[in-house]
């Protein structure tokens, strides 16, 4: 029973990561029907920005909660810039172009910023410190759950929240759903698209970065290279939450996440993917469109 | 080295001239460097440095009739499915690491239950499965769990938490370091005690920076000793003096390859490849790792290993 419950907490710490990677991909999805393959480097950006401002803020002799907020802060602000700035260089000049250009558009950004911090940082891999030191009532639950696994879990329902009620109550909100709906109309009816476009890789960027300074403070490292993997998993949990859905994404994360978590458990780690893909698989031909997703007719 | 060679006369009258790639570790890569190297015409390849990278583009060498010698690839089929005449290395394979981790888990810590972990890779597999069938026909200690982990993947705490209900008190991983410091980090921050053994891929001043607290206690196999030996002394100084820093890992490897081919290419005339494998096989070299030459299959006759452990942020030496 421990060992199930410790499956559970260890599926939905991964699945949660996941989900924060996952709801930039869908959002974008949602809005412009482009898949951002550029994502999980974005999440990559996060973690190394964390590192190197936690680097100087200890070294600047700040607080251990001012380092974590300041460089979570930062981290979220520099994702958050480069996202805006690779949709406004690699996205917006292909708007009118053909659904393919913008998405090799989007591999060479990710193979560009990957490079790019491969060159401008290091390929090895760099320690990243614990930002989240060790709650006193949890030691003796610790075999269980960890204060970092704690923290992942309250940090991404709480952006989940807010994600949802800044979606479902803002007027920035509303002119999101109605852009997903008609891009066309939205424009008509007096919508900047182009600034609900920034604001959703605004968005979904912020909490991609968030994801990477949680993930690798709890791991305790980063090289250039974690955006892909990551990416990859998060687009699965897309897919598999029905792409373009909000709620979707995150139930597609937690899903993948506990899958991956009991076929390690209980089957052998060695066929982790196969479960977490063959899963995907399964319910794509049951349901083609994803968990949540809708199935969308087209004119023809 | 070779900018010493080069400013007394290079060799054979030729200066001798490097072309330096990376293939970042990966299969996929490594196959464009090989072209890449192969199509500008070089004689001969020192390198690569992982066994998965190196194994794929092998190959594409051999067609082309290079010699490839690498300071640091173990897996031992590179040598012994005797595919490859072409290739050599300057360090012994994972078999004999395998020996010396699993007798030294069982004679000298005596632990009873022991798992054996991988990274799936080329190397870590190997190694891992050299381990297993060690530990298969010893009866002094039983093999609690066979697992392979997904490099990379965003965190392990199911494994972790698989090896804490498996009993093991000792962990056997064969893989590189930044799987191994991973793995190592989640099982103190789960409490975990559980002893870790691990391979040359970890032992490395990586694996103690990453790992930073974790580290310590840590045992890893890694090439002898060779902090007495004059020339290994010689040859790190220099590399202090042009590039003010410690050398990496496979650095002693690395320059007594290019000591053996560059003395196989004087002792052969030329750098024909049946000429310079044929010397490779014949003469003895000093070396900063000792006296060495090359067995039928390529492995370095005289390149040992010997147990290390994470002592106060360094590899000791352990004699065991």
């Amino acid at each position: 029973m421990e060992y199930f419950l410790e499956l559970v907490l260890g599926g939905l710490t991964r699945g949660s990561i996941y989900a924060l990677i996952a709801l930039g991909y869908t959002m974008v999805y949602g809005i412009i029907q482009l898949i951002n393959f550029a994502h999980g480097e974005i999440y990559m950006i996060g973690a190394f920005t964390a590192l190197i401002f936690t680097s100087v803020l200890t070294l600047l002799g700040f607080n251990e909660i001012a380092v974590i907020v300041l460089a979570s802060l930062s981290a979220v602000i520099y994702s958050s810039a480069y996202g805006y700035t690779v949709e406004k260089i690699a996205y917006k000049p292909l708007r009118h172009a053909s659904r393919l250009s913008p998405l090799i558009s989007a591999i060479g950004m990710s193979i560009f910023l990957q490079n790019y911090v491969l060159l401008a940082q290091t390929s090895d891999f760099l320690p990243f410190p614990n930002l989240i030191p060790e709650f006193e009532f949890i030691k003796q639950y610790r075999h269980i759950i960890s204060s970092s696994e704690i923290v992942i879990l309250i940090t991404t329902s709480t952006a989940m929240i807010l994600l949802t009620f800044l979606i479902k109550f803002t007027r920035t909100g509303k002119a999101m759903r109605a852009t997903a709906q008609d891009r066309n109309m939205a424009m008509l009816v007096g919508i900047n698209v182009n600034r609900v476009i920034s604001i959703t890789f605004i968005i979904g960027s912020a909490l991609a970065a968030l994801g990477g300074v949680l993930i690798a403070s709890h791991v305790g490292q980063i090289n250039f290279y974690i955006g892909f993997i990551a990416g990859i998993k998060a687009f699965t949990a897309a897919v598999l939450g029905g792409i373009g859905s909000i709620p979707g994404a995150v139930l597609g994360a937690l899903v993948l996440g506990l899958t991956e978590s009991f076929a390690t458990g209980y089957i052998s780690s060695d066929y982790e993917d196969v479960f977490a893909f063959g899963l995907l698989v399964l319910i794509l031909i049951f349901r083609p469109a994803g968990i949540l997703g809708r199935a969308t007719a087209k004119k023809v | 080295m070779v900018r010493d060679i080069n400013t007394t006369g290079g060799i054979l009258g030729r200066k001798v001239e490097l072309l330096i790639e990376d293939d970042v570790c990966k299969p996929e890569i490594a196959t464009n460097t090989a072209i890449k190297l192969v199509t500008e015409g070089v004689d001969i390849v020192l390198g690569h440095i992982c066994s998965g990278a190196t194994k794929a583009a092998l190959g594409i060498y051999k067609d082309s009739k290079i010699i490839i010698m690498s300071p640091s690839c173990t897996n031992p089929a590179l040598t012994q499915s005797g595919d490859y005449p072409n290739f050599f290395r300057t360090i012994a394979s994972d078999d004999v690491q395998a020996r010396l981790e699993v007798d030294f888990a069982i004679d000298v810590l005596k632990v009873k239950k022991i798992a054996v972990l991988h990274d799936k890779g080329d190397y870590g597999k190997g190694l891992a499965e050299f381990a297993k069938k060690y530990l298969k026909a010893s009866d002094k200690a039983k093999l609690v769990l066979y697992e392979g982990v997904t490099p990379g993947a965003v965190d392990y705490s199911a494994v972790v938490q698989k090896i804490k209900h498996s009993g093991a008190e000792a962990v056997i991983f064969g893989g590189y370091h930044p799987e191994a410091s991973k793995i190592i980090g989640q099982m103190r921050k789960k409490g975990m005690e559980t002893v870790f053994i691990s391979d040359d891929g970890v032992k490395d001043n990586t694996f103690i920076k990453v790992a930073g607290e974790y580290a310590e206690g840590v045992y890893a196999t890694g090439p002898l000793d060779t902090s007495n030996n004059p020339m290994a002394i010689a040859a790190i100084e220099a590399h202090k003096n042009t590039y003010g820093s410690e050398p990496g890992a496979f650095f002693l490897n690395a320059y007594s390859a290019s000591l053996c081919l560059l003395n196989a290419i004087q002792k052969a005339g030329s750098t024909d490849y049946d000429a310079v494998s044929r010397a490779l096989r014949t003469e003895y070299v000093d070396t900063p790792l000792g006296k060495i030459s090359f067995d039928e299959r390529g492995d370095a006759i005289g390149a040992g290993f010997c147990m290390y452990q994470v002592q106060n942020g360094v590899y000791v030496e352990i004699n065991g």
